[in-house]
């Protein structure tokens, strides 16, 4: 098992992002998927970075893909998507829409914010011409095992999400704005306020979301830190590590020293939890019984 | 005229919408196949062929909606709700998931094929994917589109178009939300249930009635007041030093001013939303929607009267269509 770092879902100064993507050429990740998913208002502020970007993470020996939006609603997201084509890269679809803008016959991989849930959509996009499937936080262990046992019956590599806020939502309204009383029009990219999104509470204080403009997160960071040998049995050929603001190369480290048995789930969990923002974990969604859940390493 | 789609969760609801006027009704079986997947709601398949029957000797259609997404290692139970549902002969079924729609296509071709606003077809290269691969017949919308974004993709495609007009209101693109799931194990796309009533507690505390979701409070009502049900994004939070509604205020959504601009957006079918709902609730929207589509057919202003009644005392909202999310 490998580990492949996914889109940034935040607005980082551009400087921010360049930084971050100089650091993953030399971090012990096998491939990156970079773009932006979330909100096409962002991109003009940091599209600059990326033929850089993939230049350096290429030199360093990782493989490269290019995101679509994760929602693509106008004409010009539309138009954006369909440029991703002429980008040389593979393109991880994350809107379904996309796949229309991938030419027949040219390969795709599918990101986790296309519902991958079974053997038949599994199987319709292999021969569409998925060539990686990276498939969606929500699903079971069981599920997972299917899908991955098919995904090596196929040559497909699957791929599951190991680390990260969990993307629960996409919205066509940017909640972030509302916070500041604006709209989506007008949002004065406030949401490039908060590096890893903007906590959301419960009256009673739990720790519960986490907006990032249209998108909402779990304020948990998801982690795969206690699931990588049942993970590794199901015939998983890499986990997904989902861009945080800071200690991002320890974690890429820290993943990587887990899946050679270097150190065992605990000391892993050990070293994550001060470094999510939140510091709160959570395995839930394949582990059960709900989403926000910590096994803790209990079975 | 504009098709009324109308919701049927139960066959004296389908029996109470026919009667009332609706064009189409729409269903599901009693399992977790459907995005409705409520307790003591849906149909056995005698009962959809028997509701069937009622409906096409009153000149209604009757859609079967199998749109949640199959499990893996399970696909034939939602196989299964496919023959069934061609055995008895509806108008169509109502699907989601890609693989689905494949078999769909392949095995049941002659059975008409309507896409969920599960999948969340948000613009026209989506909706003409759907149609050149699964032959899909039918798209109904998210509702996070604009009226001016619904003409724009209707001038684009060759499919129907079918909004939601009255009813709950997502906020968030169907079929692409995990929220449920996070708090409680059971999400729309999975399960069928969104913030299941069997994860609810309610507690008094302080003179409040706290509403609980998976162990998540999702609000506070004084316990004079009445206390909405805790739908995860329609919940009350805490964001820094502001205190609200961040996704969603607890409303419902009402269109029905918008059916003349619908109608010239180039909408087929109107949509109901509510197989939860009472007989007598479907009966009174359904007779009332269908007033206002023959007024519009007959370039009549829309009988007013008939549609304050329906939400009264409650919020609506039209929600994205008049753009103020914008």
């Amino acid at each position: 098992m490998d580990l492949t770092v996914g889109p940034n879902f935040f607005f980082w100064p551009a400087e921010a992002v360049r930084g971050f993507y100089s650091m993953l050429a030399d971090a012990p990740v096998s491939r990156v998927v970079l773009g932006e998913l979330v909100c096409s208002k962002r991109l003009p502020f940091w599209q600059g970075e990326i033929p850089g970007a993939v230049e350096t993470l290429l030199a360093a020996g990782k493989t490269v893909a290019i995101t679509s939006l994760a929602l693509i609603t106008l004409k010009r997201e539309r138009k954006l998507t369909a440029e991703l084509a002429d980008l040389g890269l593979p393109i991880e679809i994350n809107d379904l829409s996309a796949l229309a803008q991938v030419p027949d016959g040219q390969p795709f991989w599918v990101g986790p914010l296309v519902n991958v849930y079974n053997e038949g959509t599994l199987r319709w996009l292999i021969r569409r011409g998925a060539r990686r499937v990276c498939l969606p936080p929500e699903l079971t262990l069981d599920a997972i095992a299917v899908l991955a046992r098919l995904g090596r019956e196929e040559g497909v590599p699957i791929e599951v999400w190991g680390h990260g806020r969990l993307p629960l939502a996409i919205s066509g309204r940017c909640y972030h704005a509302r916070l500041h009383d604006r709209t989506k029009d007008s949002c004065q990219f406030v949401c490039g306020e908060d590096a890893d999104g903007r906590d959301v509470e419960t009256l009673d204080g739990q720790a519960f979301l986490a907006v990032n403009g249209v998108q909402t997160l779990s304020q948990s960071t998801a982690s795969m830190a206690y699931k990588i040998e049942t993970l590794a049995e199901a015939g998983v050929d890499s986990l997904r590590l989902s861009p945080q603001s800071s200690g991002f190369a320890r974690i890429c480290a820290a993943y990587a020293e887990r899946q050679s048995g270097k150190i065992d789930g605990s000391a892993l969990a050990d070293i994550l939890r001060p470094l999510a923002p939140g510091q709160r974990l959570s395995d839930g969604f394949p582990a059960g019984p709900a989403g926000a859940h910590w096994s803790g390493g209990r079975a | 005229m504009m098709e009324l789609v109308c919701p049927a969760g139960t066959p004296a609801a389908l029996r109470a919408a026919v009667e009332a006027g609706a064009h189409a009704v729409y269903c599901g079986f009693a399992d977790e196949t459907n995005a409705r997947n409520f307790p003591g709601l849906n149909f056995s398949p005698e009962e959809l062929a028997e509701a069937v029957g009622f409906a096409h000797a009153r000149g209604a259609k009757v859609l079967v909606a199998i749109n949640t997404f199959p499990r893996a290692g399970a696909e034939p139970l939602w196989h299964r709700a496919l023959a069934n549902a061609e055995a008895a002969a509806v108008d169509a079924v109502i699907l989601a998931d890609i693989g689905l729609l494949a078999h769909a296509a392949e095995r049941h071709p002659a059975l008409r094929r309507h896409l969920s606003v599960q999948a969340a077809a948000a613009n026209p290269d989506a909706i003409n994917l759907y149609a050149s691969a699964f032959g899909v017949r039918r798209v109904v919308l998210p509702r996070i589109l604009t009226v001016d974004e619904i003409a724009a993709i209707n001038r684009e495609i060759d499919v129907e178009t079918e909004v939601f007009v009255f009813g709950g209101l997502c906020v968030m693109a169907e079929g692409r939300c995990s929220l449920s799931s996070y708090a409680t194990g059971q999400s729309p796309n999975m399960n069928g249930v969104c913030s299941p009533a069997s994860h609810v507690v309610y507690a008094e505390e302080g003179g409040d009635l706290a509403a609980r979701l998976g162990g998540f409070t999702i609000h506070r009502t004084p316990k004079s007041a009445p206390a909405p049900y805790p739908t995860l994004c329609k919940g009350c939070f805490t964001s820094a030093d502001q205190t609200g509604h961040i996704f969603e205020d607890p409303v419902s959504l009402d269109a029905t001013h918008l059916i003349p601009q619908l109608a010239k957006a180039g909408v087929s079918a109107l949509k109901i939303e509510g197989r939860q709902r009472s007989r007598a609730y479907v009966s009174q929207v359904v007779r009332a929607f269908r007033a206002a589509v023959e007024a519009q057919a007959a370039g009549l202003p829309l009988p007013e009267s008939a549609l304050a009644r329906l939400t009264e005392g409650q919020a609506a909202t039209a929600g994205a269509y008049a753009k103020t999310w914008r």
